[in-house]
């Protein structure tokens, strides 16, 4: 096999995993009409630390991967996470009465995203240096 | 019930979703170099707009769940939007972060919505 090609069976392998992680939680936790989407808010979230972690890790502090990158930044972690079904949900909620819930859900997601990638990126970077 | 095709299912066309994402992103950042991550702003509007029009036509079950959280889950990205918004704020871009957040949000919720709008009339 190429490198071409491990690396474009790396995107479909982390991508397959992620997906279907991502669907077996909506299975797990399924949320009634006016409920809070939880299934997609912690796997949006997970993902969102997971990711910072890596990208951090590969492009930081360690010498430059083939694989790992695509594996688990673009394939796993890209497919655990989803912007569609979070659109979705949002409209879904605003459109059912529970605009309030809809605005919330929205804000925490982005506050708890970008809060989380923060985190998890000094993480990362601690204890290598020196 | 959930049978093991459709969980196959779900695995095959999420690993396609990745690979689609990773070569339309990959398409749209060669074509527009900039610090604004137009390749994941593509993917996710595109993606969401589809999502949008299958839930209009009133797709369900075993079918939304292959080719709504499967393929277009797959294929659009929470992780890598929040990823490239914070990495832009921590260049100090922020006039390009809130750009990047707000408008993947807004422009993502007018886009999914017409989607929908227009499932829904053709169904």
């Amino acid at each position: 096999m190429t490198v071409a090609r491990l690396r474009v069976l790396s995107i479909l392998a982390g991508g397959a995993v992620g997906a279907l992680a991502r669907a077996g939680m909506s299975k797990a936790v399924p949320h009634g009409s006016g409920g809070w989407p939880w299934a997609t808010f912690a796997v949006n979230i997970a993902g969102v630390l997971v990711l910072a972690w890596v990208t951090t890790r590969l492009s930081e502090m360690v010498a430059p991967t083939r694989y790992w990158r695509l594996l688990i930044g673009t394939g796993f972690c890209g497919a655990l996470t989803t912007f569609s079904t979070f659109q979705v949900e949002t409209i879904t909620l605003a459109k059912g009465g529970h605009v309030g819930l809809a605005f919330g859900y929205a804000a925490a997601s982005l506050v708890a995203g970008m809060v989380l990638a923060a985190v998890a990126t000094v993480i990362a970077r601690r204890r290598r240096y020196g | 019930m959930i049978t093991v095709l459709t969980w196959i299912g779900v695995g095959v066309f999420g690993a396609l979703g990745a690979y689609a994402r990773f070569s339309v992103a990959g398409v749209v950042t060669s074509r527009r170099p900039s610090d604004f991550p137009f390749g994941t702003f593509v993917v996710n509007l595109t993606g969401g707009s589809v999502l949008g029009l299958l839930t209009g036509l009133a797709v369900h079950g075993d079918v939304l769940l292959v080719f709504g959280t499967g393929l277009l889950g797959a294929y659009t990205t929470f992780s890598t939007w929040m990823v490239e918004a914070q990495r832009l704020g921590e260049d100090g871009d922020w006039a390009t972060m809130w750009l990047y957040l707000l408008g993947s949000m807004l422009a993502g919720l007018a886009t999914t919505g017409l989607g929908w709008i227009i499932g829904h009339a053709i169904r």
